[in-house]
């Protein structure tokens, strides 16, 4: 996972509130290979009206935005499905940060595993940063994890809220497996005592034989 | 452990392994996947890890089966039958459970773990799908995860979570008769909004949920991620107990007794603080309809589309005009004069036996003037409904009876509303496509679903049965 530290990038606005998984990444394309990569299909329903076509009027695709690694969405960005590929076509498609009222809790858990920050900011704030850039379209912001400031078209600072955990997997890139796996000897004493608490758990052989 | 605690602490607490940084690292209980847990299967393989306890894993495939058949060469797409094939090979290859196409015990996986017993009251079940909250109406802390958290699981048996806040949602006094398990949870989405839960554990409690079955329990909890909750849950009860005494993964004999004893344990103290609560009046509700892309978009059937001129703020306004226009609705409409193309009838969310039984008392009233199909939520619920006679019922009112699968509710294996149809649908999402490209959902209980089918329009199920 690529780490993330500072980002100054052009930002996009995206007015509406519950843009859901199925939006960022429609059904029909999730079992696709990670690795065959999944910049086509972010927003594929809202970016092309049929394959390459494109919508003129779609932020994304209006040319000061092009470019934008930043998005500024309202309330319940990536709400529903629990669908990764969200994650992947947002991160294949250039967007390493994106600024919301609130978030899907799923799609909050996922977006740490791809090195996409979600930053969480309220209404006012928001909604003034969605307003500069529709004022000046291609203007930038820049994110400051270490930090925990957004600095807007502005100049204004934004802090945020972060947790520590959070943080620090995204300023390394950590793998959480592996931080899992430096574990073993806790969750294995832990899993020990569970099976003793909960021995009807681990007594199926018979149902599993059908 | 000091101090009245809530079914969800009972349950962090007795699969909290250890915290670090404001994180808790908890032991899985059980781990249910699907052909769409492919993706973490590849992960796994890649970084050459297996699977820490295949004993804890059940499987099933639904997303991409084909509904007309139980062949895998039904599957149109190629990609997603090579994920269907997968699964059995992952299976023989990390030795977990697997209830295959052929087998009997195939469904939705969110409808085949109560159903088996595999879902239990107390367990922390986790699955590759955001709607496993419904297991949760058997007592379990259950929820969705994404594909690095899935192969998480598979190699650690573990996850890191900080944890959630608490809800209490209090639903009290008896249902007028209309109104189902999906009118509740689509008023409380209504009430709270798609992201009023977000961040917290929903404990549904009160006179109505405790007089719900057990499956109705399961409808409200499928819901849960539609209001942004983490999870839902329902304290264990004696219904809870009933449901799964003598269930093939249900603990037998003296672990039975063992098992109940904990299971009792396990309803919130008298005195638990909760985050926040919410209070519904199931005396007033009716039946639910909803008429937007959000599950939050939902009325009584007696009411009428929305103006934007009403909406509260600039952004929903702008919102509910481009919701409109994707819906090809007016401001004003009557629901109950919107006309529909189609009909499905199954899912996660009402796919159960009860559900069928309630489509087809309405069914059996008349004849659909529109398409409509049943896919029944577990092959073994297919199989239950034949023996009572429900497959004839629908049949003869001209509804299409189908294989189990996830079908129509995502559409992933070719069961599709096309562009700019409309659909009245007991599925869970209203999404723009969700159904498929520019497809048009109408989300309601099985009985409206069905009175939509005889009517051809989204029809107020009391004036079918009188009640």
């Amino acid at each position: 996972m690529e780490p993330f530290t500072t980002l100054t990038a052009v930002a996009a606005p995206l007015d509406a509130p519950n843009v859901d998984t199925d939006q960022i990444a429609p059904a029909r394309f999730l079992r696709r290979p990670r690795r065959e990569g999944y910049a086509d299909v972010l927003f594929h329903d809202l970016r092309f009206s049929a394959p390459g076509a494109e919508r003129p009027e779609f932020v994304l695709n209006r040319a000061p935005y092009r470019g934008a690694r930043i998005l500024v969405a309202d309330r319940n960005f990536g709400g529903g499905s629990s669908r990764e590929q969200a994650v992947w076509a947002l991160v294949d498609g250039g967007i390493r940060c994106v600024i919301a009222i609130s978030f899907g809790d799923i799609f909050w858990e996922n977006s740490v595993k791809g090195g996409l920050l979600l930053v969480r900011l309220d209404e006012p704030n928001v909604a003034a940063l969605r307003g500069q850039l529709h004022a000046q379209p291609g203007a930038r912001i820049t994110v400051d994890l270490e930090r925990q400031c957004v600095t807007g078209p502005d100049g204004r600072e934004l802090p945020f809220e972060i947790e520590p955990a959070r943080k620090r997997r995204l300023l390394h890139g950590l793998d959480e497996i592996g931080v899992t796996l430096r574990h073993e000897p806790a969750i294995a004493a832990f899993e020990r005592g569970y099976r003793a608490r909960r021995p009807w758990l681990f007594r199926h052989g018979a149902a599993r034989a059908g | 452990m000091a101090g009245p605690r809530t079914l969800l602490e009972k349950i962090w607490d007795d699969h909290l392994i250890l915290e670090e940084d404001g994180q808790c690292l908890l032991l899985v209980g059980r781990h249910l996947a699907h052909d769409g847990s492919y993706h973490a299967f590849s992960a796994i393989e890649e970084r050459g890890l297996t699977l820490r306890r295949p004993d804890q894993t059940f499987a099933t495939p639904d997303h991409g089966v084909p509904t007309i058949s139980r062949r895998v060469e039904d599957i149109a797409d190629p990609a997603q039958r090579r994920v269907v094939e997968a699964l059995p090979l992952n299976a023989a290859k990390y030795g977990f459970t697997l209830f295959g196409l052929d087998d009997p015990r195939q469904g939705i996986v969110h409808v085949v773990g109560p159903e088996q017993g595999v879902t239990q009251p107390g367990l922390i079940l986790v699955c590759g799908d955001s709607h496993t909250s419904t297991h949760g109406a058997l007592g379990a802390l259950a929820f969705g995860i994404g594909a690095s958290e899935v192969a998480h699981v598979l190699a650690t048996q573990t996850l890191w979570r900080r944890r959630p806040r608490t809800m209490r949602i209090t639903v009290d006094g008896e249902r007028p008769a209309a109104v189902t398990a999906k009118d509740v949870i689509l008023a409380v989405i209504a009430r709270i909004g798609a992201n009023g839960g977000a961040g917290h554990v929903i404990e549904y409690a009160g006179s109505t949920i405790r007089a719900m079955s057990v499956e109705e329990r399961m409808t409200v909890c499928n819901m849960s991620i539609e209001a942004g909750a983490r999870a839902g849950m329902v304290a264990p009860d004696e219904k809870t107990f009933a449901y799964l005494e003598g269930r093939p993964f249900a603990p037998q004999g003296a672990d039975w007794e063992a098992a109940l004893a904990h299971w009792r344990t396990l309803p919130t103290d008298p005195g638990a603080r909760f985050d926040a609560e919410v209070a519904l009046d199931a005396t007033a509700l009716e039946p639910m309809v909803t008429w937007g892309n959000s599950p939050e978009d939902a009325l009584p059937v007696t009411g009428r589309v929305p103006d934007p001129a009403d909406a509260a703020s600039e952004v929903q306004r702008a919102a509910w005009r481009e919701t409109l226009e994707y819906m090809g609705l007016a401001p004003g409409q009557r629901l109950t004069d919107i006309a529909v193309d189609q009909v499905f009838i199954g899912s996660c969310t009402n796919g159960r036996i009860e559900d069928l039984r309630a489509a087809a008392a309405v069914a059996r009233r008349g004849r659909a003037v529109v398409p409509a199909m049943v896919s029944p939520g577990s092959t073994l619920v297919k199989r239950q409904a034949e023996a009572e006679g429900l497959d004839r019922i629908f049949r003869e009112a001209g509804f299409e009876w189908r294989e189990s699968g996830c079908s129509m509710c995502v559409g992933m294996n070719g069961d599709l509303v096309g562009a700019g149809r409309r659909c009245a649908s007991t599925s869970n999402r209203n999404f723009r496509g969700r159904q498929g490209r520019g497809s048009r959902t109408h989300l309601m209980s099985p009985a409206m679903a069905a009175a939509a089918a005889l009517r051809g329009r989204i029809a107020d199920v009391r004036e079918l049965t009188g009640g």
